[in-house]
Formats: structure tokens, sequence, C-alpha cells
């Protein structure tokens, strides 16, 4: 009897190789938009991993905090480059998920029977922005301080609960120590949380099988292939074809991304905002206090909406409402058909214009506001709406192309 | 598809010009693989600088990475004893400091990382005190309005003056510093001495900056070559697939 065999006896180890990798069958039309899925997996583990590594010298206590990290950058053998993996790796993460998102919005990966999935992507997005967020408070810098002192003040627009509720966020009454180590606390968990919704969403990835950039479902068209007579036809093993060609993925990605860590670690004060590079004194406010980039274009449109009936909830509102109309949208989409290739030019224009609006937006956010720059963000902030809100409608009266029967190159 | 790339690719332009700072910089023109440069550097620090302002993350022993001994540190820039592996801290006690100053002598361990412009704003900041009755110490400076501390190098570079003049909005600002009193070096000597210390601070900032970089060339080469192999690797398997 083979070591497998009496593995195979005692856990499902065969079974599950093959299921979720071996003889699943995915569309063999996957293009560059692809690459995203297994990217983000792989920065993950690399958040994950350095992360723990960096655990091991930070300090989450407000008067040893700032000089910690230092310590790692200068003290800790290969500290620099563990602090710079994990610090790139938070900005590369964004960009991965971003990319892989729009994937999911121009190939319709959100239609039914995906719309679980589609959800399942949303709870690990606002996840990942919690993790993000209590994350960029440990280094203690002046960015660090300000940056969680305003994200925490929006509860407290809250009306009625608002006060108490900022309070009990950061256990005190300014961001200090004790906001600082229970930051510490979900900062370390939460990524184990995120690992366990990755394994939910491939889980019910592969229950309804891969989308492709046609749109077509695989599972519909004609069966057989040369690997197996039940598969569809349009089917290719996972492994090893998209593994071999993860693989290329992957060293493509790495060139970029160490090319950061390497040669660019702050990106021009992007990744690494200048002000951070002070300690934290809740003495001095900084003269331009902007979340790092990938909460900007939420940030934007915070600040585009102005107070009414003597409150400010009305921004904290729409900035909630944005990343919340984004769970809907399986059933905001009307279209016959669901990739961006057999959609019609409304469809397409609408796409660009919410793209255009969101970098416009991510760039507002970054800038003090002028009277100029506020009315652009407004126009922004309707303009991202318009995409999910008129989708009922714009999706179904636009004109579609026919849909082929089986994929295209 | 193209069109929407397109379009996204235009959209991030903004985001390629970096915001520019009000204040003009000169460019400090600084050489990180310059140790003389370094080791006056830390030489004008110890003397200098230090009696007010501590680099809090470097240690001395560090220095040896531009050339220095341990002996040549422990006796040429440590004046309080201690060992070669503590940190450069300064003796000037920071609760004290805040009263006489009204703020205490900022830790410039990461300056050239903290001001945009880095070594260049170090180097334009060094020379552009002038002097103004109306501050506490008798000196402004261009680059840093309104800072807390006295143009402790006057004595090397001499008195400067501002010529003022009135921009389109009616506000007085300064056009340009003139050496109304020269100090004890020239302005070429001065200029040097800047550099020196903006090198320094520069390497203090980020020790590992150069070997960051080495090494990255090595992981690129190393990726570009693996980039090859696992494309052939892909296209090798995807024979199967049509």
């Amino acid at each position: 009897m083979s070591l497998m065999t009496w593995i195979d006896e005692r856990f499902p180890a065969t079974k599950v190789w093959n299921e979720h990798l071996a003889q699943y069958y995915a569309p063999k039309n996957f293009n560059f938009w692809y690459f995203f899925g297994s990217l983000a997996m792989l920065v993950l583990v690399n958040q994950i991993v350095t992360g723990i590594w960096l655990a091991m010298a930070y300090k989450p206590d407000a008067t040893l905090a700032f000089a910690s990290v230092e310590y790692i950058m200068r003290d800790v053998n290969w500290g620099w480059l563990i602090r710079y993996l994990h610090s790139t790796g938070a900005s590369a993460f964004f960009i991965v998920i971003y990319l892989h998102m729009f994937r999911g919005l121009m190939y319709g990966s959100y239609r039914k029977p995906r719309e679980l999935l589609w959800i399942i992507g949303m709870i690990i997005y606002v996840a990942m922005m919690a993790t993000a967020f209590f994350g960029y408070l440990l280094p203690w810098g002046q960015m660090s301080y300000w940056g969680a002192q305003v994200i925490v003040n929006l509860f407290s627009a809250i009306p009625v609960i608002g006060d108490d509720l900022s309070i009990w966020i950061r256990g005190d009454y300014v961001i200090s120590d004790a906001t600082l180590n229970r930051f510490f606390a979900f900062h370390f968990l939460l990524p184990f949380i995120l690992a366990a919704l990755v394994f939910i969403h491939i889980v019910a990835l592969h229950k309804v099988g891969s989308n492709n950039p046609d749109g077509i479902e695989i599972k519909k068209g004609p069966k057989g292939n040369r690997w197996s007579d039940t598969a569809p036809a349009d089917g290719i093993p996972f492994h090893p074809y998209y593994s071999v060609k993860d693989i290329a993925g992957v060293v493509g990605f790495l060139i970029i991304f160490l090319g950061i860590v390497f040669f660019l670690p702050d990106m021009g004060g992007y990744f690494l905002e200048a002000p951070n590079f002070e300690p934290a004194n809740p003495l001095k406010t900084p003269e331009h206090i902007a979340p790092v980039w990938y909460f900007t274009p939420f940030y934007a449109m915070l600040r585009a909406v102005p107070s009414f009936a003597g409150t400010q909830v009305w921004g904290v509102i729409v900035m909630g409402a944005a990343i919340v109309v984004l769970f809907f949208l399986p059933w905001l989409d009307k279209s016959p058909v669901k990739s961006i290739r057999y959609k019609g030019p409304i469809s397409k224009i609408m796409l660009a214009i919410f793209v255009v609006s969101f970098v416009i937006l991510a760039y507002l956010g970054m800038k003090p506001s002028t009277p100029g720059r506020t009315l652009l963000a407004q126009i922004c902030t309707i303009l991202y709406f318009v995409f999910f809100l008129g989708m009922p409608i714009y999706s179904k009266i636009d004109k579609t192309k026919p849909v082929p029967e089986r994929v295209t190159k | 598809m193209k069109k929407l790339i397109a379009i996204f690719s235009l959209a991030l332009l903004p985001l390629v010009g970096f915001a520019s700072d009000a204040v003009h910089l000169e460019s400090a023109n600084i050489d990180l693989t310059d140790h003389a440069a370094m080791q006056r550097g830390a030489k004008y620090f110890v003397n200098y600088c230090q009696g007010c302002h501590s680099l809090k993350y470097f240690r001395y022993e560090n220095m040896q990475k531009f050339g220095l001994t341990k002996d040549q540190i422990r006796n040429n820039l440590m004046f309080s004893g201690g060992k070669v592996g503590d940190l450069m801290t300064t003796a000037m006690p920071a609760a004290a400091s805040a009263e006489w100053f009204g703020t205490t002598p900022p830790d410039l361990t990461l300056t050239a990382r903290l001001k945009h412009g880095g070594a260049d704003w170090i180097y334009t900041y060094l020379k552009s005190f002038y002097v103004d009755e109306s501050r506490p110490f008798g000196v402004n400076n261009v680059v840093f309005p309104n800072v807390g501390m006295p143009h402790v190098l006057m004595e090397l570079q001499g008195v400067q003056e501002a010529v003022k003049e009135k921009d389109e909005h009616g506000n007085m600002h300064v056009k340009e510093l003139k050496l109304v009193k020269p100090g004890r070096l020239s302005a070429e000597e001065y200029d040097e001495m800047a550099r020196d210390l903006a090198t320094f601070l520069t390497h203090v900032a980020e020790p590992v900056k150069l070997e960051r970089q080495h090494l990255g060339i090595w992981v690129m080469l190393f990726l570009l070559v693996f980039f090859v192999i696992s494309v052939m690797l892909k296209k090798e398997y995807w024979k199967d697939v049509h």
C-alpha cells in the first residue's frame, strides 16, 4: 500500500488536489486580467509572513513604537527588507485588488451564479481596508496618528451615539497608547480572518466555476476535452496550465514589486508618506492630513459633501454608501450579456467614466481642498454613483452584440 | 479595451507631477559614496549640531560604514565617553531646551526623509539664514520661516541680509540673500560644509540605501532571467491547448 493511499483513506488529499487543481477546469481564454487573483494571494502571504517577523521586534507602545520601527530598519538583520516588503506590500495589495475588482466589473464576474462569490470578495475588501487602517497607526508617525484621528472622528459624526462610539473605538478621548495597543491586536488578528475569507472565496469560485473574458458559461457549452469526456470542451485543468502561467505572472509582478522595494520604497511619498518620518505628536497638527492613496477616493467623497442641517454625517453616509453600493452590483446589472466585449457603447462609456472618476477622486483626496477641487470631487462623486444607480436602466436599454457559443481567443 | 487603458493612464497623469514646494531649493548634488564628505559631515555634526540635536536612532559605530574605525570614532567624535555602540543622543535635556527655545530641538536622524527635497532641503536650509531682528535669536530662515534656532554657523558663513520685494498680491517676500559681513569661510568653503552635512544626514536617514540598491540590481537580474524561463515553461505546457 502506498503512502498516498494510506493518507487518502484517512484524509481526502488526492480528492482535494484533483477537485481544486488537477481536475478543476478553468476556461482556456483567461487574459492578462486573470493574474490578479493569484497575485492577491501571494501578497496576502507576503503580508502575513513579513508581518509576523516585524511583530517579533515591533513594540506596540506609544513611547517605543516609532523607535522600534527604526530599530527594525537599522539594527535587525534584514529588518529593512522585511519592513519595506510589508509597507510596499500594503499598497501592492490594494493595487492588485483594485485591478482584480475591475476585471470583475469588465467581464460581469459578479453576475448570476456568482453573486455570492462577489459578495464574499467585497467582504474581503472591507476586511482588507480595516486591516490597512489598523496597520497604518502602528509606525506611530505624524501621519499615522493624525490619519487615525481623522478616520475615528468620522464615527463621531453619527448623531446621538457618535461621541461615545468614537471614544469606545479609541479606548480614550484621543488617539493614545490604548488605541495603539488595540489596533495592534486587530492588525494581527484580521489577516488570519482574511485568509479564511479567501478560502471561502475560492470554495465559492470552484462551486460555480470561473467566468472568462467572454462571459460565457463553459459548463453550459459542449462537453469533452483531451483530459476528460465529461469536462467542458472550453475548459483546461487549472494545474498545470494555469499554475505555470501564474508563475510567469508572479515573476512579472515581482519585477515591478521588488523594483519598488529595492529602488523606490517611499514611492515618492505615496507608499511611505514623508510626514510619517516624524514621531506622532498629539500637540502638533500637520498642515495637511491625507490618508494613504488607497483610501483617498472615499476620503475625497467625504470632503465633497457639504454639511447640512447642522451635521456632517452626510459625507460619512455618502462614503459608506460608495462601498455598500458595490455589494448590490449583481442585482443592478440588467444587461442580457455579462462581458463588456458584448455590451453596447453606453455600458463601455459608463465604465470608462467610472474608472476616470475613481482615479480623479483618488488624486483629489491626496490634495488640500480648494473650491475648484471640491467642485470636481462633487462631480466625480455623482458620476461614481450614476455608474451604479443608473445601471439598471442603461444596462437594459443598451445595445448588445451577439455572444458566441464558444470562448474566443 | 485599449481605449479603456488609454483613458485610465491619462487619468493617472496628474499623479506623476509632485507638488512643488513654494521655496526654491538649491541642488546639494550629494554623493553617498563620498566617504570623505560623510566623515567631514560627521565631524561638523558632533561639533556644531549635537549640542542641541540628537541622532537617537543612529549608533556611533555605524560610522564604520563610511570608512572610520572604532578607535577613530571613539577618539574624535565622542566627547562624553560612553560605548561606541551607543545611540547618538544629545546632552541637552529635552524639557529644559523646550523652555529655552520654545520647542525641543528635533531629532535629526530622519530629516533627510521627512523634508521634501531631502538633502537639497538641508543644504538650502543651512545656507538660508538671514538677519531678522524681530526673531528671538536675531535670525530667520527662508526655507523654514520663523525657525526657533539661532544661526549656529554664522561665525563661519558670515551675516546675510534679505533683499525683499513685493509680489503681485502685495505681500513682501525674500527675493535673495546678500552676504553683508563675511565669515571665516569663503562662500565656496561654506557651500562645501553644508554639502558635507547634507551628505552625512542623508546617509544617517537611511544607512542601508546603497546596499539596498546594489542588492536590488542582482534581484532584478535574477528575476529577468527567471521571467524568460517561466514564459518558456508556460509556452511549452500550453502547446497542448488549442
